[in-house]
């Protein structure tokens, strides 16, 4: 074989390397890859062998082509090994996972020489900060993929990724529904008006003492109330729809933007409030040309506990009672059916909508709060 | 009004106990002062002789609680009101979120002026200050000197009469600080303006003032009252003079006078 004639003038030049040499070795001594039959047909399993071969000897080539050739033998290989195992399901012997492990290491070792890099230009420095996370993201993927279906690990307990993934797009317009009924509807009409009102009675609170000493142990007190106990009653009061859910939503977001408006508004300094007097400025005046200001940090820290809290809470709330669709609703009733691959793509979309939610929210922070050392640095 | 303009500040029997845990403390007792238009007042003094204390009653940001004051003929509420004054802080306590000429343009939008107006402003005293060109900056992208002078801009920015500067070089380096202190010399003598500053610096006193109040803790009073007899027009050299150098002497014996060292 002809892997078998260049081991001996591969020269690795990084621990990534020889441990992916010796890995090598180790798989093809406990030979073969899977015990069922067919396996992995003999073009095949050289073909892993040269990518790796090739992503071990990567480092020796100047570093942008070594980098190419670091990704391109690691997760060639990889695929090439996740593809084979289609129909060899279960099967998986320890040769296989060396050569998983060989694979993931040089992944990293390509990763290292991806972080090393300093480019210069603007796109290239946002494509590596975009690429470093996907190669860590894509592994988890890939190990989950290999470890479900190469021990051969039962659909009900974890689907892999992939079964995932063809549930996703095989139910879009369900997903569809779901999100709609689930995030537009509930999770933005709750998170705006519990914001809203959390912001706005904070202010009342400001500006009336009554207010702040009676409403605070209150608002401390409904943010405590267990969503569990909570969500059933939205139910009977407003309905199956989503206006109970929204409901539930406004409740918990209430309290983190209240508590957190009225610690920003103590925020502004004694300085700057004195220089607000010294030019008789009205107490609105003073509220929006600086407590407001100063206090959007805390705001937008209020924000992004709530766009996390608000889609918990609306998806937590339909487990109680809903119309046919709702990604709660889909969540509880696929599991009782052992549709666990519906239960998963429903999570998936989920972390998705909830990460993009709170991107949105992040990125006006910085838009809105350059001016804080936390944003500008220093 | 007509005739012999009044006194710009005017204080008498003066005084302010603050209350605390520890029991009432005299930050201020008996200070009987009278600034006339177009003085330039220093107050100095140690720690705690209530000098920041003084300037606070007359911006009213601190109410008296014995004696009478009053600010351009009324009482320093009505002024504050009124907007009689510019204060200058310890620091610059500009607002980050706001560029230098926003931050300039802040009271001017308290106040409600045209931008038009609010913008000739802006750039007659950013002129004033040497920061043409700065505009568009943030305060954190300047050095501390520069925020300051931004901060001594808003102050001038609506045409107050009576500038009330609070240690406004303390926590600037020395060369900076007598740069400021001409620059500072040279806009009291162009604009003609009251102004009344608190300084721990024997030699900025000095150098600035036509009168130099010194004050003592304990309780907080005016131990002694220096007429300068220095010109008008004073170079940064006339420090070495022996003119200078007396006042400092009177300054620094008065300071030394009415300080208790045997605690």
């Amino acid at each position: 074989m002809s892997s078998i004639l260049s081991l001996s003038s591969i020269t690795p030049r990084s621990w990534q390397g020889y441990a992916a040499l010796v890995l090598l070795a180790g798989a093809l001594l406990l030979w073969p890859l899977v015990s069922a039959t067919p396996g992995y047909g003999m073009a095949t399993t050289v073909l892993i062998f040269i990518l790796l071969l090739v992503a071990i000897e990567a480092d020796n080539f100047p570093p942008m082509i070594g980098v190419v050739l670091l990704f391109l033998g690691a997760h060639g290989a990889a695929w090439m090994l996740l593809a084979g195992i289609t129909g060899n399901e279960g099967s998986a012997r320890a040769s296989f996972y060396l050569l998983l492990v060989a694979a993931w290491f040089l992944a990293w070792r390509c990763v290292t020489v991806l972080s090393s890099f300093r480019p210069t230009s603007r796109w290239a420095s946002t494509a590596l900060r975009l690429i470093i996370p996907a190669i860590f993201g894509a592994w988890i993927l890939i190990i989950w993929e290999a470890v479900t279906r190469g021990a051969g690990i039962p659909f009900i307990l974890l689907p892999p990724p992939s079964a995932i993934g063809a549930r996703i797009v095989g139910s879009l317009p369900v997903l569809g529904a779901d999100v709609r009924q689930t995030i537009f509807k509930a999770v933005i009409f709750g998170y705006v008006a519990g914001s809203s009102a959390g912001f706005l009675v904070a202010i009342a609170a400001d500006r009336v003492p009554f207010l702040r000493r009676g409403l605070l142990p209150i608002g401390n007190m409904v943010s405590a109330l267990p969503i569990i106990g909570v969500a059933p009653i939205m139910v009977m009061w407003f309905g199956f729809d989503w206006q109970s859910k929204a409901a539930v939503v406004i409740i918990m977001t209430f309290f983190p933007m209240l508590v957190n408006t009225v610690a920003g508004l103590a925020a502004s300094g004694h300085m700057e409030r004195d220089l607000m007097r010294t030019y008789a400025s009205s107490y609105w005046q003073t509220l929006f040309k600086l407590r407001l200001p100063a206090a959007a940090p805390f705001i937008f820290n209020a924000l992004k506990i709530n766009s996390t809290l608000a889609l918990i809470g609306a998806i937590v709330a339909e487990f109680f009672g809903t119309p046919v669709v709702g990604m709660g609703f889909r969540i509880s009733t696929e599991v009782g059916r052992m549709n666990i691959d519906m239960v998963w793509a429903e999570i998936a979309v989920a972390a998705l909508a909830g990460s993009v939610f709170y991107g949105v929210v992040a990125l006006f922070e910085r838009a809105v709060t350059f001016w804080h050392p936390s944003v500008r640095g220093g | 009004m007509t005739g012999v303009s009044p006194a710009v500040v005017s204080a008498s029997k003066l005084g302010l106990t603050f209350q605390t845990n520890d029991g009432p403390v005299q930050a201020l007792s008996n200070v009987d002062l009278t600034i006339g238009k177009g003085e330039f007042v220093s107050f100095i003094g140690p720690s705690g002789c209530g000098k920041t204390t003084l300037l606070r009653v007359i911006a009213d940001l601190e109410k008296p609680t014995s004696g009478s004051i009053s600010v351009n003929g009324m009482t320093p509420e009505q002024a504050r009101q009124s907007r009689a004054y510019g204060y200058v802080f310890q620091a610059a306590a500009l607002y980050p979120w706001r560029t230098i000429e926003r931050n300039v343009a802040l009271p001017l939008e308290i106040m409600g002026l045209s931008r038009a107006e609010q913008a000739a402003r802006i750039k007659r005293t950013l002129d004033l200050v040497n920061l043409s060109g700065f505009e568009k900056k943030y305060p954190w992208q300047l050095s501390g000197g520069m925020q300051q002078r931004a901060s001594i801009a808003r102050a001038l920015a609506f045409d107050a009469d009576l500038l009330l500067m609070d240690e406004p070089f303390g926590a600037l380096d020395e060369i900076v600080r007598d740069h400021l202190n001409e620059q500072l010399l040279e806009l009291w003598e162009r604009t003609n303006k009251t102004i009344c500053f608190v300084t721990h610096s024997i030699p900025e006193a000095v150098y600035l003032s036509t009168r130099i109040v010194v004050m003592s803790p304990r309780p907080g009073r005016v131990s002694d009252v220096i007429e300068s007899t220095l010109p008008k027009k004073r170079p940064l050299d006339i420090r070495e003079t022996p003119e200078f150098l007396a006042i400092a002497a009177r300054v620094r014996d008065g300071l030394r006078a009415g300080h208790s060292y045997d605690d």
